[in-house]
C-alpha cells in the first residue's frame, strides 16, 4: 500500500490509505453520524453515491461537503454534526 | 471552455462504451464523470482491488481510444449544445446521456437512523473503504441487487443475517427463467447464491421498521403472517433502481419514467442520445450495448449489427420490471410520524392534506431540500402515486459563486 494519509476526524488523528473517501475515514473513526437534521436528529450516509446529501460534513472549514464523494487528502480536517 | 464533437455524460458502462466507440471512429470526444474514478456504480473502483473482467477491458479500450476523460465533473445545467458544470462549460455537437440510475428508497419507521443505508449505497461505501468485517447486516428491499450486495458483503467478512426480498418466489420466476437463458448472468447468480448461507434469503419478506438510539441496532421484518426482529449493526435497504432522467428532461427529451429512445438510442431532442439505465433499468450488459449504439450513431455510423443484442436487452428490461414489482403492503409500512422528506424532516402526516406534489412542496417544503426531491420524490411516486418531480436548473446544490461564473 502506498503512503498513508493523515486526516483529523473531529480533532482525532486517523491514518487512511489513498483512495479512501471522507466517509470511509469517518467509518474508521467509528463515527456513523455525519450531520444533524433540521429537527435535531442524527443522520448518516444513505445513498453512498452523492444523491441524498445525508452524509454532509464540514471539510477544511467548507460546510455541506458530501463525505461519500470526497476523497481524503493529507492533512484534511473533517468535522461532523452540523 | 471545452469543445467536443461528442460529449458523454456519465462514466459508467454505457458512457464508457459510448465514448470509446465514438472516439475510435476519430471524433473529438469528452467523457464527463462526477466520480473521482470512472466506472459509475456497477463498476465503481474498489480501493482495495484493481478492476477486473469486462470493466478492466473497457477501461483499457477507453484509455486507448483518445477520448478525453474529465473526472470529478458534475453537470448542473444544460441547454442545446452546451453543458454547464462546476468546473467549466462544454460545447458539443452531439451528447450522450448516460447518467445511470439511483436507488428507490421507501420510508419505514426508523429509516433515518445512522447505519440504515441503501443497498447499492452500502456496496459503494464498502468499495470506497468502509469496513463491514464481522458486522451483522440485514439486507432488504427488492431486485437482483439485493442478492449481489449481500454476497459481496459476505465476501468482505460481514455476517449477513437475512436478505429480505419483498417479491414472492412465484413473482420472480420469470426473472429466474430469463437468467437461465443468459449464461453469464446465470453463473454470476450462482456465485452470489454460494456466497450466502442457505436459508438467509427469504422471498415475500419486507422490512417494517428499524430500531436503535442513535444508530440502528435491530430491524423488524414481516412475511405478512409473522413479524420478527433481527439484531443488526447495519441495515441496507433499496427498492430497485430509478432511471436518472433529470439531465435528459432539462435538454427537452421526452421522459416517461425513462427517457424515450429510438433504435439508435436517439431521444426526441435533436443531437441528444441516451443509453443505459436512463432509458430503463436493464443492467450492465444492456448498458454496454446501448452505449455502443449511442456512440456509433452519434458519429453517424451504422448500428445494425447490434440490433439483436439491443432487443435482448429490452426483453430483459421488461422481465426485471414485472418480476420485482413492489407489493402494495409497502405503502402501509410508514407510520404517520415517519419522516418522508429527510432533507426537511417532513412526516407522512404532514403530507396528508395534499393531493399533489406541488402544493405539498409549497406548504411543507417536502422535496425542497438539497437532494431536490430525489429521495422523497421517488418514494412518493410509489406511496401516493404522485407525478414526477419538476426538473429545473441547477440540477444539484450549487454555490452562488459557481452560478455567477
Amino acid at each position: 500500500m502506498a503512503d498513508m494519509l493523515t486526516v483529523r476526524v473531529n480533532g482525532v488523528v486517523m491514518c487512511v490509505p489513498p483512495g479512501f473517501t471522507v466517509l470511509a475515514a469517518l467509518d474508521r473513526a467509528g463515527t456513523r453520524t455525519c450531520r444533524t437534521s433540521v429537527t435535531g436528529e442524527p443522520r448518516g450516509a444513505l445513498c453512498g453515491m452523492g444523491i441524498c446529501q445525508e452524509c454532509r460534513v464540514t471539510i477544511d472549514g467548507r460546510s455541506h461537503e458530501r463525505s461519500c464523494m470526497t476523497l481524503c487528502q493529507d492533512g484534511m480536517e473533517i468535522v461532523t454534526g452540523d | 471552455m471545452i469543445e467536443a464533437d461528442v460529449a458523454v455524460v456519465g462514466g459508467g458502462p454505457a458512457g464508457i462504451a459510448a465514448a470509446t466507440v465514438a472516439a475510435e471512429s476519430g471524433a473529438r470526444v469528452v467523457l464527463l464523470d462526477e466520480g473521482a474514478t470512472l466506472g459509475g456504480q456497477i463498476w465503481r473502483r474498489d480501493v482495495l482491488a484493481a478492476p477486473k473482467g469486462s470493466a478492466a477491458a473497457w477501461l483499457d479500450r477507453l484509455a486507448a481510444s483518445g477520448a478525453e476523460v474529465l473526472s470529478g465533473w458534475s453537470v448542473f445545467d444544460a441547454e442545446p449544445r452546451r453543458l454547464v458544470g462546476f468546473r467549466g462549460i462544454v460545447r458539443f455537437h452531439q451528447v450522450v446521456i448516460a447518467t445511470g440510475a439511483r436507488e428507490r428508497f421507501l420510508p419505514f419507521p426508523g429509516w433515518t437512523l445512522p447505519g440504515v443505508t441503501g443497498l447499492g449505497g452500502l456496496q459503494a461505501m464498502v468499495k470506497s473503504g468502509c469496513d463491514v468485517s464481522d458486522r451483522r447486516i440485514v439486507v432488504g428491499g427488492s431486485g437482483p441487487l439485493a442478492i449481489a450486495v449481500a454476497a459481496s458483503l459476505a465476501e468482505r467478512g460481514a455476517h449477513v443475517a437475512l436478505v429480505a426480498e419483498q417479491a414472492s418466489w412465484v413473482q420472480i420466476r420469470p426473472f429466474l427463467f430469463a437468467i437461465l437463458r443468459e449464461p453469464r448472468k446465470f453463473m454470476q447468480g450462482l456465485d452470489y447464491a454460494l456466497a450466502l448461507h442457505p436459508g438467509v434469503v427469504r422471498f415475500g419478506t419486507w422490512v417494517v421498521g428499524a430500531e436503535g438510539r442513535d444508530r440502528v441496532e435491530a430491524v423488524r421484518v414481516t412475511d405478512g403472517r409473522r413479524t420478527w426482529r433481527e439484531r443488526c449493526d447495519l441495515l441496507a435497504v433499496g427498492y430497485g433502481l430509478v432511471p436518472q432522467t433529470e439531465l435528459a428532461a432539462l435538454l427537452g427529451c421526452r421522459v416517461e419514467e425513462a427517457v424515450w429512445v429510438d433504435r439508435e438510442q436517439r431521444t426526441t431532442a435533436s443531437g441528444v442520445f441516451a443509453a443505459g439505465e436512463p432509458t430503463g433499468i436493464g443492467g450492465v450488459e444492456c448498458a454496454l450495448i446501448e452505449g455502443q449504439i449511442a456512440g456509433l450513431a452519434a458519429v453517424g455510423r451504422e448500428v445494425d449489427h447490434l440490433e439483436t443484442e439491443r432487443f435482448r436487452g429490452l426483453r430483459f428490461k421488461d422481465v426485471l420490471k414485472t418480476a420485482f414489482e413492489l407489493r402494495n403492503e409497502l405503502r402501509h409500512v410508514p407510520r404517520p410520524e415517519t419522516i418522508v422528506c429527510r432533507c426537511e424532516d417532513v412526516r407522512l402526516v404532514d403530507l396528508e392534506p395534499f393531493v399533489d406534489r406541488r402544493t405539498a412542496k409549497l406548504v411543507t417544503r417536502c422535496g425542497m431540500g438539497p437532494c431536490q426531491g430525489r429521495v422523497c420524490g421517488d418514494s412518493l411516486e410509489f406511496l401516493k402515486k404522485w407525478g414526477p418531480n419538476e426538473v429545473r436548473p441547477p440540477l444539484m446544490p450549487t454555490s452562488v459563486g459557481d452560478l455567477a461564473r
